[in-house]
């Protein structure tokens, strides 16, 4: 069984609390106690049994109404096992957003069907391109209110992919649904006759995802180093840590960076026994043919397969804290198992989510704001173009006054940015 | 981790659901012991404490475990638990601190009401431990799928110097990098075992074949019927008025405190009865079995936020 991983995103009022209860509801993955208690609340409100509340976590969020955090929940068909980052749509939507979809295989996007397409859909259809969720689906929610009209769902269909266009997305589909109802979610649909796709579940089921990973530049970023100095394992020296990308094999010759000697790979050991083969997103222990000085934040990679060596980067980022970006700002940074400090050199530009209109006279960033940047790091990343390899080209800015995760960062191949 | 599922349906370059969860925890645990100064491992013999134990023995072969172990002891134990803790401690030959609650009760730093579950007051017990050590990363082995509060839970979670969690400013946690900065006398909680639900974990159990408690599986228990919950009978659980003491064929989903863990009625005796068993059953297993979680609604989320697992 295949575990996907998918976020959603929509706002307070198009139902997407209702949708993941349905979900978790008809694929049985709520509990009776769960169901009770969601029973003793919603006639505690006196209203009919909610499923949103199925979905609510902290007092707070009840009290208001509102989802504050990213929560995750899991469920499971004979096909495939799901975690769900459900992420709310309200003020801190891209943090949260941002924060769900970098894990995601999949980004579902809630669009209410009396209203179509909205600021806010473009908006999250613009955060899981540039957060490079590989696969987009649109769920025309509430079609139970337009009379199931395929006229509706024809019209915001178009339109979104009228503005998709502009975007990175590469793989779009449509389903029309009434979470309220049930209809299209996990069952196919009696109200939409005229609906030949399959059901939302039906759809995550079959997702073609074992493509997504890089599985072509083999990219091993050294985590830890294990030498047991026991008598059974006297000179034993492993390289701990998970495949970032490509496929690295028992006898491969590898080179090390920042060093850049050459050796070969010995074997590539688990607590179950060596393996031929490791693949992302693997935790295995590598051993060298060669006793080289290699220590955690080096890198692994193939002779001619190598990864971009820089200290001055370029990045799109989005700003996660109250405390505003600015040029000359000192951070610490973390990318895959590397860390340094870096400086912010330049802001580009401040985009526009909305309009995508770019703004390159922004002096800084605010939260939930995104720009492009230049940084220098003081030593240099061994990373791929974010486009390329999510795993090595992602990375966080943390302030180093508050140990806050200030910024969450794509990288950029500078030789292509304009 | 050395297979790979290569059943026709499912490409070669594929990790099975099981193997992608044991890559991540593993991937946590490395990621906490090249980081941090101090880790210790919650460890209490339950099933999840016990999976995450493994992963833990996983993640660092073929060298001893580089952590301390840490049990919060109430007092209130079932001496089957406390025998296999202390077996498979002995077995990996790591250090063990055991925090007790009857000792901050002894030493006036909490007060213990007769007759109560001590649940709440294993938090103190916790936090004066993590002081005294100077552990600056705390393993758990909380799932998301558990409860509600915990649903919302970072996987590097961040404590106050005074332990507490502040549901409403944590840090966004991103692709797999994870924040682990904290000043002196602050920490971290780690939830390696956070993706993963109670079937996976079985699932795991029975992949591996691993040994966990003996009460996880049917056996013949004197209990009582107490709120609805089947309570088996020990030194503090005994009948009360109106109570009838009758032997039940049980077993635990959940093994904490003997005074607030009821057993369920079951004929599961293997992993495999038990992963049936569970596929098909309508309650939590919260919900089932903790007396400390029916409190009310936010109890959970009151207690975490004092500090508590």
């Amino acid at each position: 069984m295949e575990l996907l991983r998918f976020a959603t995103a929509g706002s307070v009022d198009d139902g997407k609390s209702t949708l993941i209860g349905r979900l978790l509801y008809d694929s049985k993955a709520i509990f009776e106690d769960q169901l009770e208690a969601v029973e003793r609340a919603s006639l505690q409100r006196g209203e009919e049994t909610n499923l949103a509340l199925l979905v609510d976590g902290l007092r707070a969020e009840r009290e208001q109404g509102i989802t504050i955090d990213v929560a995750y929940r899991y469920f499971a068909t004979p096909a495939r096992t799901f975690v769900i980052a459900d992420t709310p749509g309200h003020v801190q939507y891209t943090r949260n957003m941002v924060t769900g979809a970098s894990t995601a295989d999949v980004a579902l996007i809630l669009v209410d069907a009396r209203k179509g397409i909205l600021e806010q859909s473009r908006r999250h259809a613009f955060l899981a391109s540039l957060l490079r969720v590989p696969h987009l689906v649109v769920c025309v929610n509430k079609m139970d209110l337009v009379g199931y009209d395929q006229d509706v769902f024809e019209a915001i269909k178009a339109d979104f992919r009228a503005f998709a266009m502009r975007m990175e997305v590469t793989d779009l589909s449509f389903v029309p649904v009434s979470a309220l109802h049930g209809d299209n979610v996990v069952h196919r649909s009696a109200s939409m006759p005229w609906y030949e796709g399959s059901s939302l579940i039906h759809h995550l089921e079959q997702v073609h995802i074992a493509s997504d990973r890089n599985l072509i530049d083999v990219r091993f970023p050294v985590q830890y180093v294990i030498r047991p100095r026991s008598d059974e394992y006297h000179d034993f020296r492993g390289y701990a840590g998970q495949v970032a990308g490509g496929v690295l094999r028992r006898g491969d010759e590898v080179i090390v960076l920042p060093s850049g000697w050459s050796s070969v790979v010995e074997s590539i050991d688990t607590a179950d026994g060596p393996i031929e083969e490791a693949f992302a997103p693997m935790s295995v222990l590598v051993r060298l043919a060669e006793d080289l000085d290699v220590s955690r934040g080096d890198m692994l990679c193939r002779p001619h397969n190598r990864p971009l060596v820089g200290q001055d980067l370029e990045a799109m980022v989005c700003w996660l804290d109250e405390k505003h970006l600015q040029p000359g700002g000192r951070y610490a940074i973390q990318h895959t198992t590397r860390s340094a400090r870096a400086v912010i050199k330049e802001l580009a530009y401040r985009l526009d989510i909305n309009t995508l209109h770019r703004d390159e006279g922004a002096t800084g960033l605010g939260l939930n704001q995104i720009g492009r940047l230049s940084l220098r790091t003081t030593v240099p990343l061994f990373y791929d173009e974010y486009r390329r390899n999510r795993a090595t080209g992602c990375f966080i800015l943390i302030d180093e006054a508050t140990n806050a995760t200030v910024a969450a960062g794509m990288l950029l191949d500078p030789a292509h940015v304009g | 981790m050395t297979e790979l599922d290569t059943s026709p349906h499912v490409p070669v370059y594929q990790l099975s659901h099981l193997r992608a969860l044991e890559a991540e925890s593993i991937h946590i645990f490395r990621e906490v012991v090249a980081t941090f100064e101090r880790p210790v491992l919650l460890f209490s013999g339950g099933k999840d404490s016990v999976v995450m134990l493994r992963l833990a023995e996983k993640a660092f072969w073929p060298a001893p475990l580089p952590l301390t172990v840490m049990h919060v002891d109430t007092g209130h134990n079932f001496p089957e638990v406390l025998e296999f803790r202390d077996r498979r401690v002995a077995e990996l030959g790591v250090r063990m601190v055991v925090a007790s609650v009857q000792a901050s009760i002894d030493a006036g730093r909490v007060v213990d009401e007769p007759g109560r579950s001590r649940n709440r007051l294993q938090t103190t017990t916790l936090l004066d431990a993590i002081a005294e050590h100077r552990f600056d990363a705390v393993f758990g082995g909380a799932r998301r799928d558990e409860e509600k509060a915990r649903a919302k839970e970072r996987v590097f979670s961040f404590r106050d110097e005074f332990g507490q969690w502040d549901p409403k400013n944590q840090r966004p946690e991103l692709w797999n990098l994870y924040n682990g900065r904290h000043r002196p006398g602050e920490h971290i909680r780690v939830f390696p075992l956070s993706n993963w639900t109670e079937l996976d974990i079985w699932r795991y159990i029975a992949e591996e074949g691993i040994e966990i408690p003996s009460m996880y599986y049917a056996h013949r228990r004197q209990v009582v019927r107490r709120d609805g919950m089947l309570m088996g009978l020990c030194e503090w659980v005994q009948p009360g008025e109106g109570e009838e003491a009758m032997e039940v064929t049980v077993r635990y989903r959940t093994v904490g405190d003997a005074t607030c863990t009821a057993a369920v009625e079951s004929a599961a005796a293997t992993p495999e009865e038990v992963i049936a068993e569970i596929a098909a059953t309508r309650v939590t297993e919260r919900g089932a079995t903790r007396a400390d979680d029916r409190f009310s609604e936010a109890a959970m989320e009151d207690r975490k936020k004092e500090g508590y697992f």
